[in-house]
């Protein structure tokens, strides 16, 4: 009788650590699964914010002027390579900064008034390959001004790492995630409150009619070029930090921001935001969950699938096509 | 006489190596202008008369050519079932992504097709045990064809030139044929043709894989001449390049095609004596020439010539009723 | 109009094709493919900048047999159908008596073929192994295989009691070739491989794969790569606090990389040439006199010297030295005398071919390095 007692007794107990032991095991992995997870995440929200804001880009040049400007990724190194050279030369960092983001807005001028504005009224596919050459100059201008070598750019606020729940992030990620919002919420601004903005919207609806209450067209798309060239640049300075530029790291960034505008919508600002963020999750995701090799693979399926369903993009209005 | 370019194109291609016998520059440029204006006159189909764009063709042109390499060098079974296998896999791909691809439209479309290049290319390169990852596979065994032997660059000149102008005259005959009337159609309002009662949607499938096959036959010789294979030459950057042949030569023009094919494969060899300025240069080219010929430089040309040449005529028949006056 | 400008443009043609396939005898030519762009160009730079500094010398001193040296360069890029094309160009358009160069594996193995069907000398400057296992008769290199880059580092764990290693590389042919060897040697040297990740060469952040391997059992992570990605994947380990040792390639055997990936550098281990520590050899190491002579002249023109540039000044003088001892450049002795290239000393150690080894170092020649303050220690 007694020794019964003592067998469950013991039994029980031996039940209550066996689960008291496997819940501390699900509790660790839980907790190793959970940082996993928030470091995947924030490794993914900062790619993000990176691709949504060259995104952005193609949405400002396409809404000003029906135009895909494939030179985009391009301006995001320029931006980049011309701080690091204005830094380099003893100016500093935020001077520095203003200078890159204005020659390459300045690109951004030369680019719309000697080449788009000449090839007014050009078929979507030879603006395409207009500004594909425009890329491929551009890159050629890099590698004869900046040669071949990777140059780096100095963090922001240093490289000491910031634990949040057990990932790490460094203050350039941040400096990254809230230059992107600042930019989104200037950009959000400045299109529905300020003018210029307004008229700039205006023309993407209906050039002649915007014309007609007296916009200046032409100074609309010379401003949309420079804006636009304006965040790419603004964009490279954010990550160069992170990931050190070439004369040829424009192009898959500049491919990257193509996805990701049009799988959030072309031509749609949050649509951009939100393919951007989308794009550097999936990325992330599925190099940590599924497979670091096929990676890029992954995300360019799941991108073609939600086409497949959604062919104008997740945001993306369904244009009426004229007859 | 019908198609009188087509002959003239022929005689000048196979009389190249006869003007300039053992030039390296004719046999081995000439062989790579023939491969890409085959791919080109492909692509042309479904862009210029189907006008559907495609920066994926990089994709079924690999397909072709990996079929070939992986079959005959490790499952040793003759050239013609690796082409034939090739063929198939890329009837098949290119059958079933056709319906969901052709739906999209303009950038959507050029995204989608972008996309399906680039994971062939990453499966290209991540897959080693059965691509050679990013080494590729050398070794491909020769090519016979009725027992003659391709083993010369001469010899890959004719063959090369013989592929080219086979896709032209099928290109030319399509262009002619009730097909390619409907994708004409297409190609300039696509509800206008539905209106017509031409059935959009199988048009464009046909010319999908219409144009998905002779990359894949491309790509199978491709293969046999260059007897190597490797991710780098099925990049995403090369579908670009086609479809800046297609349209640098003009939208729609088979002929333009292979000029534009043989303008782009030249460029490069052109200015690599400019060394650090070549990739600058080749990008203002590019824009400049996109910019001033907007219909694309064969087309431009012909135009200019026929309207030269109308306007002399014009000239020689007014002189020649003042003369007739005269009398 | 139109007849005198068609007749005029062929009459240009046709001077054009003529002029390209004449061409001249009387000096010896050496054809040469490298990577001047993409990725691997920081391999190629140097070694274009060596062949270029020392091809003058030796031309400003006499040249070679009486003849002066050629040199006839294209840059494939890194990419193996560049170089394929390129190679063909080299030796049936312009007529080359030898080709040095191949940056990368990948370009290399792509030409192999061509250049033992129209036998013509060919010395790389590329590591993979299999370009000289199996033995091919034309085809000999300079640098360290990847083979022995792999040995010395799973050396090196044994002697510091690793057994778990996690493997990250990236997606081009130098990566995937050491990867190959990664796994290949691993059970030889009594080593699991616990994690294999992979990254795009172009990609900006690694933490990802990092957080991965951080999740495993792993005592050691070994980055086998090439250019910007080996700095990213040091500086993204010291992000996540990893304490592991990392172990990089010969790939980032460059003062570039030193910058790059500044503190996140320290503590780092990789195998190179001695060239890299020239100044630290002992006065009694054979190779001290060549590497810093080496690396005198080159620092003195271009900046910090790298180990490739030293592949490509190894292969010249092989060449070089094989055309004296031919006494002229027939295809055929000049490929006979290089197989015979004995004590050879040079930047990446002390070369003995024969028809069984067209490499001639042995592991000896490599140097287990440290990244110490900035610069690299030797580890004994």
């Amino acid at each position: 009788m007694c020794g019964t007692t003592a067998r469950i007794h013991h039994s029980v107990l031996l039940t209550i650590t066996l689960i008291q032991h496997s819940a501390l095991n699900i509790h660790n992995s839980i907790l190793m699964l959970h940082s996993e997870f928030l470091q995947f995440f924030i490794t993914g929200i900062t790619v993000g914010f990176t691709y949504a804001l060259i995104a952005i880009g193609f949405s400002i040049i396409y809404n000003a002027s029906d135009v895909v400007n494939f030179a985009q990724g391009e301006f995001v190194m320029m931006g980049a390579l011309s701080t690091i050279s204005l830094h380099s030369k003893g100016i500093p960092l935020p001077l520095a900064i203003i200078g890159g983001v204005a020659i390459t807005a300045l690109a951004g001028v030369f680019l719309e008034k000697l080449v788009v504005e000449r090839a007014k009224g050009a078929s979507v596919i030879n603006t395409a390959i207009i500004t594909i050459g425009a890329s491929i100059f551009f890159r050629g201008l890099a590698m004869v001004i900046w040669g071949k070598g990777i140059y780096q750019m100095p963090h922001f606020s240093g490289e000491t790492p910031l634990r949040i729940l057990g990932a790490t992030a460094l203050p350039q990620h941040l400096w990254v995630i809230g230059g992107a919002i600042t930019l989104m919420v200037f950009f959000w601004y400045f299109f529905n409150q300020t003018l210029l903005g307004k008229a700039m919207r205006a023309c993407s609806y209906n050039k002649t009619a915007a014309s007609l209450v007296g916009i200046r067209v032409n100074t609309i798309l010379v401003s949309a070029y420079a804006i636009s060239a304006a965040l790419g640049a603004i964009s490279g300075v954010l990550i160069a930090p992170i990931s050190y530029m070439t004369y040829e790291s424009g192009t898959m960034l500049g491919l990257k921001g193509f996805a990701a505008a049009i799988l959030g919508g072309m031509g749609s600002a949050s649509g951009a935001v939100l393919g951007g963020l989308c794009l550097g999750l999936l990325e992330s995701f599925s190099a940590g969950f599924i497979s670091s090799s096929y990676k890029d693979a992954v995300t360019f399926i799941i991108i073609l699938l939600v086409l497949f369903f959604r062919p104008s993009g997740i945001l993306g209005k369904k244009e009426a096509e004229r007859v | 006489m019908r198609h009188r370019g087509f002959y003239i194109i022929a005689l000048i291609a196979l009389g190249l190596p006869v003007l300039f016998p053992k030039s390296y520059f004719v046999e081995v440029n000439g062989t790579a202008i023939f491969f890409n204006a085959a791919l080109a006159i492909g692509l042309n189909l479904l862009m210029g008369y189907a006008g559907q764009i495609s920066l994926g063709h990089a994709a079924f042109f690999a397909i072709g050519a990996y079929s070939t390499a992986i079959i005959t060098t490790r499952y040793g079974l003759s050239p013609y079932w690796a082409m034939l296998i090739g063929l198939f896999l890329n009837t098949c791909i290119s059958y079933v992504l056709a319906r969901p691809l052709l739906k999209l439209k303009g950038h959507y479309l050029a995204m989608a097709t972008l996309g399906m290049g680039i994971i062939v290319h990453i499966f290209l390169v991540q897959t080693g045990k059965l691509t050679g990852g990013p080494d590729g596979i050398s070794n491909i065994p020769n090519l016979s064809i009725f027992g003659f032997i391709l083993n010369t660059d001469r010899k890959w000149y004719w063959a090369a030139a013989i592929l080219m102008l086979m896709t032209m005259k099928l290109s030319l005959n399509i262009a002619d044929s009730r097909m390619g009337r409907a994708f004409r159609a297409l190609h300039t309002s696509e509800i206008a043709a539905q209106m017509m009662r031409i059935d959009t949607t199988s048009a464009k499938t046909q010319v999908f894989v219409l144009s998905a096959l002779i990359a894949s036959l491309t790509g199978s010789l491709f293969a046999h001449q260059k007897a190597f294979v490797s991710p780098d030459s099925f990049t995403f950057f090369f579908s670009i390049e086609l479809v800046t042949m297609v349209v640098l030569g003009g939208l729609g023009s088979t002929y333009g095609a292979l000029f534009g094919a043989a303008f782009i494969t030249l460029l490069p060899e052109l200015l690599s004596s400019i060394e650090n300025y070549e990739v600058m240069i080749f990008g203002l080219i590019l824009m400049t020439t996109m910019m001033f010929f907007p219909k694309g430089l064969y087309v431009t040309m012909i135009e200019t010539f026929r309207t030269q040449l109308g306007v002399k005529m014009a000239l020689n028949s007014w002189v020649n009723s003042k003369r007739i006056h005269r009398c | 109009m139109f007849k005198r400008f068609l007749t005029l443009f062929l009459a240009t043609c046709f001077a054009w094709f003529s002029t390209i396939s004449a061409h001249a005898a009387d000096t010896i030519k050496i054809g040469s493919f490298l990577a001047l762009s993409g990725n691997a160009s920081i391999l190629g730079d140097p070694e274009l900048k060596t062949l270029q500094m020392y091809i003058d010398e030796i031309n400003a001193a006499g040249g070679v047999n009486g003849k002066k040296l050629e040199l006839i360069y294209y840059d494939s890029a890194g990419k193996t159908k560049e170089a394929n094309d390129f190679v063909k160009k080299l030796i049936k358009k312009d007529d080359v008596d030898i080709i040095l160069g191949g940056t990368t594996s990948g370009e290399t193995l792509a030409v192999i073929d061509v250049v033992e069907q129209e036998q013509v000398p060919f010395i790389s400057f590329a590591g993979a192994i299999e370009i000289v296992e199996p033995v091919k008769k034309w085809v000999f290199k300079t640098p360290h295989s990847d083979k022995m880059a792999v040995a010395k580092i799973y050396e090196d764990m044994k002697k510091r009691g690793i057994s778990k290693v996690a493997l990250i590389t990236g997606n081009s042919g130098f990566d995937k070739s050491g990867l190959k060897q990664l796994h290949a040697l691993a059970s030889q040297y009594g080593i699991t491989i616990v994690a294999d990740e992979t990254y795009d060469n172009n990609d900006t952040d690694m933490t990802t794969q990092l957080t991965k391997i951080r999740g495993t059992d792993a005592q050691a992570i070994i980055n086998f790569g090439l250019g910007k990605a080996p700095a990213i994947v040091a500086k993204n380990i010291k992000q996540l606090g990893i304490k592991l040792p990392l172990y990089e390639s010969h790939g980032v055997a460059t003062k570039e990389f030193l910058t790059l990936a500044g503190d996140a550098a320290e503590g780092i281990r990789l195998p190179a040439a001695a060239l890299l520590v020239a100044d630290k050899l002992p006065d009694s190491d054979p190779q001290k006199k060549v590497v810093t002579a080496y690396k005198t002249k080159y620092e003195a023109k271009y900046g910090p010297v790298s180990t490739f540039g030293g592949h490509a000044y190894d292969g010249l003088f092989i060449a070089v030295e094989a055309m004296k001892r031919a006494k002229g450049t027939d295809k055929a002795k000049v490929r006979d005398e290089i197989e015979k290239t004995k004590g050879f000393i040079g930047t990446a150690g002390i070369f003995n071919m024969s028809p069984t080894d067209h490499m001639g170092l042995d592991i000896s020649a490599f140097k287990m390095l440290e990244i110490k303050n900035g610069n690299w220690e030797i580890v004994n």
